[in-house]
């Protein structure tokens, strides 16, 4: 890891590095040396260890159950993919799991955003009595196991009748520390104190400052918790496996363990689910994967 | 600007505003009150709105946070059942005797303690080194950073189907690559440690690329000059790594010790789905059951919501009492530098 490479290459393209250039040994600052190709070993190495067990589920699930109990494993792809796919979707009621997951993650990272905005900027930019104190409790209940509550809430939706309802789900999700965290981190550097003091003179109240000043300043960090928020609420498992049914009306993930924990013995067909309730979010991360670092490299200084 | 800015700030003493034209008495009068009424509704809005604009969360943290918090308390101080989880019968310290007194608390306690270590340990460490080249000038940087999240992308359960596979005994990838290159196979859903391990890896596997960003963004941080003075000294790469690096991270070293800590003593989904029998078990002789999973099976498979309210508060004195030895650490730690 001592060599480095003098010249960068102007191309991005993620290959391994080719060898033949020419090295210097001047180590200096750490941050900005250029990688050696130990280091793209290793990068590599990552690489195929992050994404195998994903290609491998689809590998797995073009195959037919008798393939899959046969050493050596396969390691290329049969031709009963979409076969296996279309009966995956019908047989795990994938099809109801995706709409109730969407709405579901929908409605509570939409809401978690919109309060952990307005909660984020008065922590920011607004004196009042009990700031600090009252942050500290927004940071402590990041602190407090979500396991703790299921019982009393479980309860609550026994109570009111609510199971198998989306409501059970995602009332609970939207108390989220972390967002009001995140959302305060930002726009503490990202909204000059000017810029609000300028609204003021010019007589706006309190909400028109979020409408008109704080809304548009926060728009990239709001994306970014939005899409975070999407995530974690997609592949939300614990309390969704409680409360909602595989019959009933399932989330993605709640079907998904149905599919795994019922006495199906076609494994490709499991791999199938796997797979198709995995995609639709390495989709939106091959999409807005550099936003999505951006946003979690953002939340995590000073964190 | 910092004219108006002036009179605005101060609409009370201002009377009629510099840039109009001073008219009759009455209008002037009517003027200021309508100023002062302007000026309280300013005041009234610069007073609670903040609150305003925090309530929200701190109402929904009461309803679905600490009320339900304090009610597992409550709760685990009576027998419920959990076919009808309303009716509460109090039974005192019952349900913790009972807990305490079952070995498979104790086993779930140390599984649990096993499988943070073996997943959190390795994760962080091999998160730390991929953060370090990740941190180099590197081509295609977006690339392998987005790549790392990949598996975070990936929820528990499809990660655990997938590795359950991947796990398999006699036709799993990896015992036939152990056997490959002339190992024993190895039975990782019944052995003790196997079985830990290998739901271990579903952990590391699902976060490392995650703590990995997240290292690497207080990496980032870090100002150069501090490097560039550590090498006008004399430090080798190694040595500005453990002398520079390290010191400036701790803060993020904890942070993230912290957040495996407590996702650690959570872990339910990997284990629930890891098991070949498909109960609640943890594996036949409860090899793999964390604490999550016993909590799991003593409500809603044994229907004992009381019971399963006592392990719940149990976990928490066990993560205040880990919380406080970790923040008695990181002072020792810094007390030393």
């Amino acid at each position: 890891m001592t060599t480095t490479m003098t010249k960068p290459p102007a191309d991005a393209a993620p290959e391994p590095s080719r060898r033949g250039r020419r090295r210097s040994k001047a180590a200096r600052a750490g941050g900005t040396l250029h990688a050696g190709p130990i280091a793209y070993i290793i990068l590599a190495l990552f690489t195929i260890g992050s994404l195998f067990p994903l290609v491998w589920s689809a590998i797995a699930a073009s195959r037919d159950n008798q393939r899959l109990a046969q050493t050596p494993p396969p390691f290329w792809f049969g031709g009963n993919l979409f076969d296996k796919l279309e009966i995956a979707w019908k047989d795990a009621n994938l099809g109801e799991a995706f709409l109730n997951t969407t709405i579901v993650a929908g409605i509570s990272s939409l809401t978690i955003v919109f309060l952990s905005t307005i909660a984020g900027f008065a922590f920011a930019k607004l004196r009042f009595r009990g700031r600090n104190a009252l942050m500290l409790i927004v940071i402590g209940t990041m602190m407090v196991p979500p396991q703790l509550s299921i019982i009393p809430l479980y309860q609550l939706v026994a109570k009111l009748d609510w199971s198998d309802q989306l409501q059970a789900v995602i009332l609970p999700s939207l108390v989220n520390a972390f967002g009001v965290f995140f959302m305060r981190q930002y726009l503490l550097q990202a909204l000059p104190d000017e810029v609000i003091e300028a609204a003021r003179v010019d007589g706006a109240s309190s909400w028109r400052v979020v409408w008109h000043v704080v809304f548009p300043a926060a728009r990239p960090a709001m994306a970014v918790l939005g899409m975070l928020m999407f995530v974690q609420s997609w592949n939300d498992f614990l309390w969704p496996f409680l409360v909602l049914t595989q019959n009933g009306s399932p989330t993605v993930q709640v079907a998904l363990a149905g599919l795994g924990r019922g006495y199906t013995p076609d494994q490709s067909l499991i791999m199938a689910g796997a797979l198709l309730g995995t995609l639709p979010l390495l989709l939106v991360f091959a999409i807005f994967g550099k936003q999505i670092v951006g946003g979690i490299m953002q939340g995590a200084v000073k964190g | 600007m910092t004219t108006r800015h002036d009179t605005a700030a101060s609409p009370v003493k201002g009377g009629a505003a510099p840039g109009r034209p001073p008219g009759g008495n009455t209008s002037a009068e009517a003027d200021h009150k309508r100023r002062a009424k302007l000026s309280r509704r300013w005041q009234r809005d610069m007073r609670w709105s903040p609150y305003a604009f925090v309530s929200p969360f701190f109402l929904l943290f009461l309803a679905f946070g600490l009320f339900p918090l304090i009610y597992t308390g409550w709760a685990s101080l009576h027998t419920v059942e959990l076919t009808a989880p309303t009716d509460m019968k109090w039974t005192g310290f019952d349900n913790y005797t009972r807990i305490f007194d079952d070995e498979f608390f104790w086993n779930a306690a140390k599984n649990t303690l096993w499988i943070g270590i073996i997943s959190t340990v390795p994760q962080l460490l091999m998160a730390m080194g991929l953060a370090h080249i990740l941190n180099y000038k590197l081509r295609g940087s977006t690339f392998y950073r987005v790549v790392m999240l990949a598996p975070y992308a990936t929820s528990i359960a499809a990660a655990s189907l997938v590795f359950v596979l991947l796990f398999g005994r006699d036709y799993g990838m990896i015992n036939w690559a152990l056997d490959l290159v002339g190992l024993d196979k190895i039975d990782w859903q019944n052995g003790s440690w196997a079985s830990k391990f290998a739901v271990s890896t579903i952990v590391i596997w699902r976060w490392t690329g995650y703590n990995a960003l997240i290292y690497l963004a207080a990496m980032q941080a870090i100002p150069q000059d501090l490097y560039e003075s550590a090498a006008l000294d004399g430090a080798s790469r190694w040595r500005q790594f453990i002398h520079v690096t390290l010191p400036s991270l701790r803060p993020t070293i904890l942070f993230t010790v912290v957040v495996s800590t407590i996702g650690a003593s959570q872990v339910f989904g990997e284990p629930l789905l890891f098991d070949a029998n498909k109960g609640a078990s943890g594996g036949s002789q409860h090899q793999f059951q964390t604490l999550g999973l016993y909590l799991y099976e003593q409500g809603w498979v044994n229907q004992h919501l009381g019971r399963a309210s006592a392990i719940a508060w149990a976990m928490f004195l066990i993560l205040i009492v880990i919380g406080i030895i970790n923040a008695v650490i990181s002072r020792r730690l810094r007390a030393s530098s």
